[in-house]
């Protein structure tokens, strides 16, 4: 087992309770592991939350990990993938001031060559979105950086996992 | 006062719907549960809750405690002497705030138990409000599962699940936060005991095939050696441990929290591994071809360096909870499930054998250790008082057949290494947290679990003095049970490591010591003091003989060290006799 640090992508099936982010990231608290980005959505299943948390750690470490999340009462099922075994984007918004977009061409065409897309324009400021890996945002903020940024803020990573993760046969399992 | 008496399924009643207040529905809930004691301390945020009690004083008996961690000690040592779930009550803030410890000391060493808080109304929440603190965030890394209510309709099923998690799988403490509006609130009450919950498996299903291979590389073993722990007793699978072990002739080791499963006097019963366990054991986990951890966790205490712990040999894992297969020794066998169906499954597959030689291996290492330790220790020459020889003394008095209830310490160690067990459940005892002011309360709640049983407290003078106030519930509930103080006027396992890591240098570990025979009787709990060796036989048959709570203090050899010992970041094998 590798005992290098790497990232890691953790995808939880949960029930929907109040607390339970605290509990979940009190698990790496306790262990001292500094937590990437940590996304809560809902899932494909009716009434169950999906959770997706990266951290940088070794494989022995996540393996742990993943069994005292799963221990926790509230949680269905845990999961580890490396990045080639998901198809993950994160999501980026800038705000930038509208005059820009007129007076420098260059930020036009960085904006046509990088698939982003304008969410609104007003007179003081537009809103770029940006969807992808994270390479591709950090390309994009480094070239819109020199021209001044208002605001810039990038989400969490979500991901699907190219194996099925069997998770909707347990629940089923319970119903029957 | 409680009994033993175990309430099944099936017998749970389910109450009919009625229009009643969320604090009766409590008292209910806990009425469907089977629960028949409660230990607690009452406040403003959960007075609601104490007026319903006291209307159904005679059906649900409520212990004063004298501090909150008392109540939830006291809960403890009810669940651990009788393996039902103890009950905490207490009101918001400082009254929640005070459960931590023992919570705490639950989850470390599962023990099932639902405590109930008072909370500020839902109106006031996060309003910093009096005595308002945020005891669902304090409390969620040491609770097993915690849950906050706002309405009263959400107490039947919220009850109901707070006792289905504490008890089934590996047990836990459990908390259960109600603001003091829906204790008030009116509703339909319906109970139904709670069976099953989609997100939770208490308990993973055995393999068969993974039963067989553990069977396979026990049978093929030469040296094979049982290190057992709580899980044995927690599942109930005391016999199926003794049949396993007797067939398989296999030398069986246990951890603090599991003695008392296998009698102290059974053959094949070879003593308690870890920092201060038996040599032979320590020793020979070094030396053993087959390591089967039934239901234990492998806890730095009882392995020393892990580096170097049981390398040579092939480890089996009986366990239930998945996530501490492979936490710490990796294992090449893991059979995980409960216990009892596990070892069941087990003992058809097991050759029957003895490992004659193997054992004597053992008993040369059991004489090592006699002639070094154990028999200075229970037949000292010296003129001190050891503390071997007063366990030894309530051995012979109570015949092996008390449950021994210790605080944490040299006494502690002394108590699990001497103390004879015929009874399983009969070692209560901080494992994990290691909480000193265990002892006292924890003591309350085993006799009151179990009235017909001995229950001797062994509590060292520092640990006493932090729950000490607990006299005042032993005074006021007239609960029978025997306090030992085994005293050396110091914080004697803290002063051992001074002594032998620090050039004795005793950094706060002398004690100036109260009367303590004075203030037992100031509770008008009766008590003697021994200070001579002439004195003590007659002490502990006094004490034992008595019908009342005894307190017995015995002053021993200030400076007397507990060993065998592993120091810290040792080798089991290299666990040392002086």
């Amino acid at each position: 087992m590798s005992q290098e640090n790497q990232i890691y992508t953790v995808s939880i099936y949960t029930e929907n309770n109040i607390g339970l982010l605290n509990r979940i990231s009190a698990i790496f608290q306790r262990r001292h592991i500094n937590i990437e980005s940590i996304v809560s959505s809902v899932s494909e299943i009716k009434g169950v939350s999906r959770w997706t948390i990266v951290v940088k750690v070794t494989e022995e470490q996540i393996k742990k990990i993943i069994g005292q999340i799963e221990k926790q009462v509230e949680v269905i099922k845990a999961f580890y993938h490396t990045d080639d075994e998901t198809i993950h984007q994160e999501s980026c918004l800038f705000k930038i001031k509208s005059d820009l977009l007129f007076d420098e061409r260059q930020i036009q065409n960085i904006i046509k060559d990088s698939n982003a897309n304008i969410v609104t324009v007003n007179k003081k400021f537009f809103v770029l979105e940006k969807s992808g890996r994270r390479q591709e945002l950090d390309e994009l903020h480094q070239k819109l950086k020199p021209f001044g940024i208002m605001q810039f803020v990038r989400s969490g990573r979500i991901a699907v996992t190219k194996d099925e993760m069997k998770i909707s046969e347990m629940l089923l399992a319970f119903k029957n | 006062m409680g009994n033993t008496q175990t309430i099944t399924k099936d017998e749970k009643q389910v109450v009919t719907s009625t229009r009643i207040s969320g604090s009766e529905a409590v008292v209910r809930c806990l009425l469907a549960e089977g629960v028949e004691t409660v230990y607690g301390y009452p406040g403003g945020a959960i007075m609601p809750i104490y007026d319903e009690l006291y209307k159904y004083q005679d059906k649900l008996h409520h212990v004063l405690t004298r501090h909150e961690q008392g109540a939830t000690h006291a809960a403890q040592g009810f669940a651990r002497i009788s393996g039902k779930v103890g009950v905490a009550m207490a009101t918001s803030g400082p009254g929640a705030t005070n459960l931590i410890t023992g919570i705490a000391d639950a989850q470390i060493d599962s023990t099932p138990m639902v405590c109930i808080t008072g909370q500020v109304a839902s109106h006031l929440l996060g309003s910093d409000a009096f005595q308002e603190t945020d005891i669902i965030g304090i409390s969620t890394p040491v609770t097993k599962w915690n849950h906050q209510i706002t309405k009263a309709s959400e107490i039947p099923e919220v009850l109901a699940k707070a006792f289905y998690i504490a008890k089934s799988g590996r047990p836990g403490p459990v908390l259960i936060d109600i603001t003091k509006d829906a204790q008030f609130e009116e509703f339909d009450f319906e109970y139904k005991p709670c069976e099953a919950i989609r997100s939770y498996k208490p308990v993973p299903e055995t393999q068969p095939e993974q039963v067989k291979a553990a069977a396979d590389l026990i049978n093929s073993a030469k040296k094979p050696m049982i290190v057992w722990g709580q899980g044995v007793i927690l599942g109930e699978a005391e016999e199926e441990l003794k049949a396993v072990i007797e067939k398989a002739g296999i030398p069986s080791a246990w951890t603090i929290l599991g003695a008392s499963a296998i009698p102290t006097s059974h053959p094949l019963n070879i003593g308690m591994v870890g920092m201060h366990g038996n040599y032979a054991p320590n020793k020979l986990t070094n030396e053993c071809d087959v390591l089967i951890a039934i239901g234990m966790r492998f806890d730095d205490r009882v392995t020393g360096n892990l580096a170097t712990y049981a390398k040579q040999a092939k480890v089996i894992h009986f366990e239930i909870d998945p996530a501490e297969v492979d936490k710490n020794v990796k294992t090449d066998i893991a059979v995980l499930g409960d216990a009892k169906t596990s070892l069941a499954a087990l003992l058809p597959l097991l050759e029957a054998k003895s490992h004659d030689n193997w054992h004597n291996e053992f008993k040369k290492l059991y004489d090592v250790e006699f002639e070094k330790v154990i028999k200075n220790d229970l037949h000292p020459t010296k003129e001190g008082l050891t503390m071997g020889e007063v366990l030894k003394q309530i051995n012979t008095e109570t015949k092996g057949e008390a449950a021994i209830v210790s605080d944490v310490g040299q006494h502690q160690m002394i108590a699990c290494r001497y103390a004879d067990f015929k009874v399983s459940k009969s070692n209560i005892t901080s494992g994990g947290l290691g909480t000193m002011g265990f002892a006292l309360p924890a003591a309350i709640g085993a006799k009151m679990a179990a009235p017909n049983r001995e229950v001797v407290a062994i509590i060292g003078d520092g640990g006493y003095q932090m729950t000490i106030q607990e006299l005042g519930t032993i005074f006021q509930t007239r609960v029978p049970v025997k306090i030992v103080v085994l005293n050396n006027d110091f914080l004697g396992m803290v002063r051992q490591w001074q002594q032998l890591f620090f050039d004795r240098r005793y950094a706060s570990t002398e004690l100036v010591n109260p009367d303590f025979v004075q203030i037992a009787k100031g509770y008008h709990i009766d008590a003697k003091r021994v200070t001579k060796r002439e004195e003590l036989a007659d002490a502990v048959k006094e004490m034992i003989a008595s019908d009342s709570a005894y307190f017995l203090e015995v002053c021993v050899e200030k400076e007397d060290n507990v060993f065998p010992m592993i120091p810290t970041g040792a080798s089991v094998s290299d666990v040392r006799l002086s």
